[in-house]
């Protein structure tokens, strides 16, 4: 297989963008992704997308927003994961070029989530309907047992939960491009709104609207546009899948798919979690990112609750995770999440993080995730 | 939800029918064509015993727009003596006081209804022991 590159970024705001279709989140993000690569045209698209019919009536994204960026005529065709979906489109895309089906290949996700339909309805779709959903439980559901879970086996607090919260939103309040650029206390964590018990309204991703793209290429033949900076490899692809019911796993706490995609990515890139310098993690609810940093060996198993509050996954810390405020401080459109974290990543490897740079950072990891985790895809990228 | 749907669910649903493998033993709820343990494509019908033990749980405030008038009602993953898991609401109690641990009994109860003339959507809803 060859060597595959991101040469090009490119990403709208997140948050409720009441202007802007679902077509026209996708173009600002993929024509922002072709400028920085320095090209007009690619030979392929893959769009990570949840749930454009529930959101907004519409399948068949492909042709629609190939159409929308002039390329009517190249494959397009969307890609479907629940919130794993960017992800699970990057993927593809990869393999596209690694695999030398193709030279120039377009990865996006895109999700319009404020449009009027019953967010919690279309989400809960990412559960198993006839065995979860039916008995109304609800996504942040799903991940309150989890969080309880973890809390029961390995002590975790209510304040290690909001210490996530409160982190991510320090990090975002630096990112321009995030849904809620401001900090939060722990005390106003601690005392939002009960969604889900133990989960607060502060511990929970928001509804967001946006999109993400990135322009892959082999890394032998990387766009003139591409040369005057560090260029990055995506060094290991991971995915794998666990039971879609939460009832199904033996240990709700401990996310398998996670934790084996991460293995795959790990054993392609040649190195272990100790070597990840810069990390995006899937925290669609606080829990999620104690979970998956467990998972991931970024720490120890039953230690993530302790590690926000200590900050050893601060800016500053022993492994910063979520730089760029995470789904919680970012925003969380759905399909969109797994190309945005992959592009705050290449940001750090490129060096142009700005205020929230991880100084030298040479070596990141993106791990996305769908449903109560039963979907998990891991990228480690490389700057070469 | 269009009623041959609802009747296909009925033997999981309404007789908490599940599978349990001939080669191995592992029960599955629902029963599967493909054992979850050893892949055996063997398994009988077994019903499950109405009774089990919370294993994890929550309390949902924020419900989906059909349950918002039932909100905040307990929710939990319940594992039953053939070693099935499944999810169900707690009723019958305070819902802060359903944790893990806890031993309750399955009954027969309505789940929903689904608007003017529509399906009255029945299942079973876990209730304390004793």
């Amino acid at each position: 297989m060859r060597e595959v590159a991101i040469v090009g970024i490119g990403m709208t705001r997140f948050g409720e963008l009441w202007r802007t279709s679902l077509r026209r989140l996708f173009a600002d993000a993929a024509l922002g992704a072709l400028a920085d690569a320095g090209v007009d045209r690619v030979d392929s698209i893959w769009i990570g997308n949840m749930s454009a019919g529930g959101f907004v009536d519409q399948e068949h994204l492909g042709p629609l927003l190939a159409g929308e960026i002039g390329m009517s005529g190249v494959p397009a065709t969307r890609v479907e994961s629940a919130c794993a979906s960017g992800g699970a489109a990057l993927r593809a895309a990869w393999f596209e070029v690694a695999s030398g089906a193709a030279d120039l290949v377009l990865a996006a996700g895109v999700e319009k989530m404020t449009d009027g339909a019953d967010v919690t309805s279309v989400l809960a779709t990412a559960a198993d309907q006839e065995l979860e959903a039916y008995h109304g439980i609800t996504f942040p559901g799903l991940y309150a047992m989890i969080a309880r879970s973890h809390m029961d086996r390995f002590g975790t607090t209510e304040e290690d939960l909001s210490w996530v919260s409160v982190k991510n939103h320090r990090h975002g309040a630096l990112n321009p491009h995030a849904q809620f650029r401001r900090e939060v206390t722990l005390e106003q964590v601690l005392r939002s709104s009960m969604v889900a018990e133990p989960l607060r309204l502060l511990h929970c991703s928001p509804v967001s609207d946006g999109a993400a793209a990135v322009v892959l290429c082999p890394a032998d033949r990387v766009p003139r546009a591409g040369k005057s900076r560090p260029a990055v490899r995506i060094a290991g692809s991971g995915m794998a899948t666990a039971s879609m019911a939460l009832a199904d796993r033996a240990d709700p706490a401990h996310l398998d798919a996670v934790k084996l995609a991460a293995e795959r990515a790990y054993a392609m890139a040649g190195v272990g979690p100790g070597q990840i310098q810069v990390a995006e993690v899937h925290d669609c609810f606080s829990i999620a990112e104690i979970c998956c940093t467990e998972a991931l060996g970024l720490v120890e198993t039953g230690h993530g609750g302790r590690a926000a509050r200590e900050g050893i996954t601060s800016l500053g810390g022993r492994i910063p995770v979520n730089t760029s405020g995470g789904l919680k401080s970012k925003g969380h459109p759905v399909g969109a999440t797994g190309v945005a974290q992959v592009i705050e990543i290449v940001e750090q490897l490129r060096g142009e993080a700005g205020d929230r740079q991880v100084p030298g950072a040479a070596v990141g990891l993106a791990q996305n995730m769908g449903g109560s985790g039963a979907s998990a895809v891991v990228h480690v990228l490389r700057r070469v | 939800m269009p009623s041959p749907r609802y009747w296909r669910e009925v033997p999981a649903r309404l007789r908490l029918e599940a599978g349990r493998c001939a080669a191995c033993g592992k029960v599955d709820y629902p029963r599967r064509a493909v054992c979850s343990a050893c892949r055996s494509r063997e398994s009988e019908p077994l019903r499950l015993t109405c009774r089990g033990r919370v294993v994890t749980s929550t309390v949902v405030h924020v419900a989906p727009a059909e349950l918002a008038m039932e909100a905040p009602y307990a929710v939990a993953v319940v594992e039953t003596p053939e070693q099935a898991r499944l999810m169900l609401q707690i009723v019958d109690c305070d819902p802060r006081d359903v944790r893990p641990g806890m031993e309750v009994e399955l009954e027969f109860r309505r789940i929903r209804s689904e608007g003017r003339a529509g399906i009255l959507c029945y299942g079973y809803k876990g209730v304390p022991a004793g």
